[in-house]
This record gives C-alpha cells, structure tokens and sequence, in this order.
C-alpha cells in the first residue's frame, strides 16, 4: 500500500472530508514525527510503536567502481521499534 | 512526543478540531497496522516504508542460565526510512522539502 492508496481509503471513510483535505491531514501528520526527530525529540504513540534518531558514526567507505578510501561521516538516522501491541498483532 | 502532541500540531497547521486531528492520526495508524498484519508493505512517500520480515527458528541461549531454547519463528515490522527522511534529520532541508528540483 502506498500513501496515496491510504488516503484514498482515509477519506472514504471520513465523510467530512474531501480527498485532497485528507491528503493535507496526512501528510501533516508525517511532517510532525518527522519535525520532532529533526529537533532531537522522539515520537512515543502507544499501541504503535515509537521513532527516535540513532547515532551512525564516521566509517571509511570505499568507492565500490575505483576502490578509493572515502570517509563516510557520522550521521543521524530515523529508527522505528514496533511496540508491543503491534509486535503481538502481526505476529498473530 | 506523544499522539496527542502531534494532533496539536497537525491541527494549528491545518485548521481543524483537536479531535478530527487525532480521528485521522488512529485511521492512519490503524491503516498501517491492518496491512502489516496482512503480510504487505506500506510505503510513505516521503517517510519510509513499513515492512514486515519473516525471521527463521533459531537456537537461542538465555543468558543468564546459558540453557539453550528453540526461538519460533516470527514476523517483526521494521521501517527504512527514506532519503528524504535521513536528509531531513541530518540537517539537509532542501532535500527534506524537495526543493532541490
């Protein structure tokens, strides 16, 4: 399923709103969890799961066609941990 | 941050209740969550893809008795994010609003 499968089904579902109100809503909601990590935050939703930001640290890669060493920089990357409920209920 | 933090915020930007705002975050949710079940993958544009692996039986030990145990196997949800993502965290704003086109 993709985003725009989702929305589809989304606003189905809500009368009130038309497809394109639901495509903002949902987009919305992913720029939010999105802004929260970008700030440091992590994102806590019971029942679901939680995102945090994991630490990556430098490495050196190779260029994989000239086989140059190349230092590959520490970064930040989004994690998601299922929560328990949702472990249990797609391992079900 | 929890649901109801991001409710606040989806519903100052968007202009609507509290409560449709955390109506739709559950739909979303839920709509996740019914797909994975199903053994299907979600893909978020702009986010990350949900999937769901298939993890073989294993031979496990506790580590604390050193006994070995049989794992089942089982079906765990991971979530790559997308690039945009990575970006977006990493400081790279052009690329996390796709402005770079």
């Amino acid at each position: 399923m993709t985003k725009a499968d989702m929305i589809e089904k989304i606003s189905e579902k809500v009368n009130s709103l038309t497809a394109r109100e639901t495509e903002i809503i949902v987009n919305s909601i992913f720029d939010s969890i999105k802004d929260a990590l970008a700030r440091g935050d992590k994102v806590e939703i019971r029942g679901f799961g939680s995102f945090r930001l994991r630490d990556r640290r430098m490495r050196v890669g190779r260029n994989p066609k000239t086989g140059v060493q190349v230092n590959v920089p520490a970064k930040k990357v989004p994690f998601f941990k299922a929560g328990k409920e949702l472990k249990e209920f797609v391992d079900s | 941050m929890r649901k109801a933090d991001i409710a606040g915020e989806v519903s100052e930007k968007v202009g609507i209740s509290k409560r449709d705002a955390e109506e739709i975050i559950d739909l979303v949710l839920d709509t996740i969550k019914a797909r994975l079940k199903s053994g299907e993958q979600v893909k978020i544009a702009r986010f990350g893809n949900f999937i769901v692996r298939n993890k073989r039986p294993r031979k496990g030990r506790n580590p604390r008795t050193g006994e070995e145990i049989g794992i089942t196997p089982r079906k765990v949800v991971t979530f790559r994010a997308s690039h945009v993502f990575k970006g977006y965290v990493n400081g790279q704003e052009g690329i996390a609003r796709g402005l770079e086109q």
